[in-house]
C-alpha cells in the first residue's frame, strides 16, 4: 500500500496534535487495508498452475469452475482468516506480556502442535501428503490438541496467570521440553521426516472450504471477546500496579485474555502449519501507521496478518509457478527482514525492549 | 463529614523475604496535603502502596472510614487514585488515550466516554499543560512530558483520595510550582493528597509532613513546627539543615 502510506506520513506531519486525526488515520488504515483484502481475493482466485484463464472460463468451462471454487478460492480466504487469526493473536500477545517482541507462539503452542503432528503422523502412518480427508483431519485436530495442552502445561507450570514473568519463563520452558520431544519423535520415526518439514513450514495449499469457515468462526469469537478485554489491556500498558489501582480484576481478565490467544494461535497452526513472524509483525506495522488504544490495534492488526499472509500466499503460488513455494518460507523471509529492521531502528533509538 | 481520610494500623509488609514495613501507625487528615519523606530504603513507596491496596500486608487501613475490601474494584478505585514510580509507560497510546484511562473505573464497561469523561480528561490534561500535544504518543515525549501525561492520568479519577509517589520525577522548577499550586487548588476543594517527595523543601511546602526511616514513621506534625525540622534533620544525619526563608521553610545542605 505504498500510495496509502504517503498519504499518512503527509497528514502525520499536518496535524500531530490531533486525536481525531489519530482515529481518522485508524479509518483509512482500516479501510485501507479492506480494500487491499478484496483486491487480493479476485487475483488470488486467477493465479495458479493454470493461470488467469481459469477464472476467465469459470463459467463456461465445469473444470476450471472446480479449481477457482474448489482450489483458488478456499485457500486464498483460509490464508486471509489464518492472517486475522494470528494478527489477533499477537496483538493480544504483546499487550498482555508487554513486550513488543511477543508473538502468538510464546507459550509453547508451536512445539506442542508441532508435537501433537509428529505423534499422530508416527501413530497413523506416513503420509507424506495427506490427502485423504480423514487423515488430514485427525493431523489438524492433533495439531489443535497439541497447542492447547501445551498452553495449558505452561499454565500449569507459571501456576496460574498472576505472574507475566513466570508465565513467560514457562512458555519458553515448555517451548524447549516439547521441542525436545518432537525431535525424538522424529528420530524414532525418521520416515515423517517429510511430512514434518511441510507442517514446520507452513502452508495454505491444504485449506478447504470446512477450514474456513471453521477459522470464521473461531476469529469471529475471539476478536469480540478481545475486543471486549481491550480495555484490560490499555489499562496493562501502564503497569500491573496502576492497572490494578484502577479497579480492573486482572486475574480473571488476563485468563480470559491466555484463553483467546491459545484458541485463536491453535486454530490457525492446525489449519496451516507453523507460519512465522505474521503475528509478530502485523501489530508492528500497524502501529509504525497509527497509534490507538487496544479495541482498535487488535481489529486493525487482523486486518495487516490476513493481508500478509494472502500476499505471501499469492507469491508462494505465482513465484516459481508452476511449483510452489512454502507460504511459510515466504513470511519467515519477509518477517524476518522486517524483524531485524525493527531491532536496529529500537538499538538506535536505545530502547531495545 | 469525616476528618480522617487513611487510617493505617500496625502495617507490616513485605517485598520478598524482607520485610520493609515494621508496624506502621498512621493516621491522614482529610482535605489536607501531607508529604511523606525519608532516606532511601525507609518504604515511602511500599507504605503508599499499601495505604492504595495494591500490595498485601498484615494490619488494617482504612479508607475515608470503610475497609477497602468492603469496596467492590471499581469502587475503590473511584475514591483513590494513585501514581506510581517508574511504572511502565504505553509508549503506543497517545496522551489523550492514557488520561482516558483514568476514567474507567466510571465507565460501564463496553461504554463510549460520556461528555463528564471528556471534559474530566480535558480538565486534566490542561492542567498538567499537556494538552496541547493529547494527539501525541507517549513514545514520542520527553521524561518530564511524560510524567506531565501520567499526573493528568491520575487526576482525570477524579477521586477524594490521591497518592502520589515522586510526582515530581523529571519536572523543570515551572512545572514543579505548577504542581504545588494544583495541590493546593485540590486540597481547597476538599480533596486528600498524599505525596512521596524526595526534594525536601518542596515537601516542606505541605500542611502535614511523615518522617519515615528503616520501615517506621519516626515522626508525623505539621510542615511549620520546630518538632517536624528537628525530626527531618535528625532522620538525614544532620547532613541538612530546615531554615526560614521569606515566610517559608527551606531545606539545605548542610556543608
Amino acid at each position: 500500500m505504498p500510495s496509502v502510506g504517503a498519504d499518512m506520513s503527509v497528514a502525520m506531519t499536518a496535524s500531530m496534535t490531533d486525536v481525531t486525526h489519530q482515529h481518522r488515520l485508524a479509518w483509512v488504515l482500516g479501510l485501507g487495508l479492506l480494500l487491499l483484502s478484496a483486491a487480493l481475493a479476485v487475483i488470488g482466485a486467477g493465479v495458479g498452475s493454470t493461470g488467469f484463464e481459469s477464472a476467465w472460463r469459470a463459467w463456461s468451462d465445469p473444470v476450471a469452475w472446480q479449481i477457482v471454487w474448489d482450489i483458488r478460492l478456499p485457500r486464498t480466504l483460509g490464508a486471509w482468516m489464518a492472517g486475522a487469526l494470528l494478527g489477533l493473536a499477537g496483538a493480544v500477545a504483546q499487550g498482555l506480556f508487554r513486550n513488543p517482541l511477543a508473538d502468538p507462539y510464546l507459550l509453547g503452542s508451536a512445539s506442542g502442535a508441532s508435537l501433537g503432528v509428529a505423534a499422530a503422523l508416527a501413530l497413523f502412518g506416513v503420509s507424506p501428503v495427506a490427502t485423504q480427508w480423514l487423515v488430514r483431519l485427525g493431523l489438524t485436530g492433533a495439531a489443535f490438541v497439541g497447542a492447547v495442552a501445551a498452553v495449558l502445561l505452561t499454565l500449569l507450570l507459571a501456576r496460574g496467570v498472576q505472574h507475566t514473568l513466570r508465565l513467560l519463563l514457562a512458555g519458553v520452558i515448555v517451548g524447549v521440553v516439547l521441542g525436545a520431544v518432537h525431535s525424538l519423535v522424529t528420530l524414532l520415526a525418521p520416515e515423517i521426516l517429510q511430512a514434518m518439514q511441510a507442517f514446520m513450514l507452513g502452508s495454505t495449499g491444504f485449506v478447504g472450504w470446512t477450514a474456513c469457515l471453521l477459522m470464521a468462526a473461531v476469529w469471529l469469537v475471539c476478536m469480540v471477546v478481545a475486543w471486549m478485554l481491550s480495555r484490560v489491556l490499555d489499562g496493562l500498558a501502564l503497569g500491573e500496579a496502576t492497572a490494578h489501582s484502577l479497579g480492573l480484576p486482572l486475574a480473571p481478565l488476563r485468563a480470559a485474555l491466555v484463553a483467546v490467544l491459545a484458541l485463536a494461535t491453535g486454530t490457525a497452526v492446525a489449519q496451516t502449519g507453523l507460519i512465522a513472524f505474521v503475528g509478530l509483525a502485523a501489530p508492528h506495522l500497524v502501529r509504525s501507521v497509527v497509534k490507538t488504544t487496544h479495541g482498535r490495534l487488535i481489529f486493525l492488526s487482523c486486518l495487516m496478518g490476513a493481508v500478509l499472509l494472502m500476499t505471501a500466499d499469492m507469491l508462494a503460488r505465482w513465484l516459481i509457478a508452476p511449483q510452489e513455494l512454502p507460504v511459510g518460507v515466504l513470511t519467515a523471509v519477509l518477517g524476518g527482514s522486517y524483524l531485524l529492521w525493527l531491532m536496529h531502528r529500537r538499538t538506535g533509538r536505545s530502547r531495545m525492549l | 463529614m469525616n476528618s480522617v481520610a487513611l487510617d493505617a494500623r500496625s502495617i507490616r509488609a513485605r517485598l520478598g523475604f524482607a520485610e520493609v514495613l515494621h508496624g506502621i501507625e498512621l493516621s491522614l487528615p482529610a482535605a489536607r496535603w501531607t508529604s511523606i519523606v525519608g532516606p532511601n530504603g525507609a518504604g515511602k513507596s511500599t507504605l503508599l502502596k499499601v495505604l492504595a491496596g495494591l500490595l498485601h500486608h498484615q494490619g488494617e487501613v482504612r479508607l475515608l472510614g470503610r475497609p477497602p475490601a468492603s469496596l467492590s474494584g471499581r469502587a475503590r478505585a473511584r475514591q483513590l487514585s494513585w501514581l506510581g514510580q517508574n511504572q511502565a509507560t504505553a509508549d503506543d497510546l497517545t496522551a489523550y488515550d492514557v488520561a482516558m484511562l483514568g476514567r474507567l473505573p466510571h465507565q460501564p464497561w463496553l461504554g463510549s466516554p460520556s461528555a463528564a469523561d471528556r471534559a474530566a480528561v480535558e480538565q486534566a490534561l490542561r492542567a498538567t499543560q499537556a494538552w496541547d500535544w493529547r494527539g501525541r504518543a507517549l513514545g514520542q515525549l520527553s521524561g518530564g512530558e511524560r510524567q506531565r501525561v501520567l499526573l493528568a492520568r491520575a487526576l482525570a479519577v477524579q477521586a477524594q483520595v490521591l497518592l502520589m509517589d515522586e510526582p515530581l520525577a523529571n519536572l523543570d522548577p515551572p512545572h514543579q510550582a505548577d504542581w504545588l499550586l494544583l495541590v493546593r487548588e485540590l486540597v481547597a476543594a476538599g480533596k486528600t493528597v498524599v505525596s512521596v517527595l524526595h526534594e525536601i523543601s518542596l515537601a516542606l511546602q505541605a500542611d502535614e509532613m511523615v518522617v519515615m526511616a528503616q520501615g517506621r514513621v519516626t515522626h508525623q506534625g505539621r510542615c511549620s513546627e520546630a518538632a517536624t525540622h528537628r525530626a527531618l534533620e535528625q532522620v538525614f544525619d544532620h547532613r541538612i539543615v530546615v531554615q526560614p526563608l521569606s515566610g517559608r521553610w527551606v531545606a539545605l545542605p548542610k556543608l
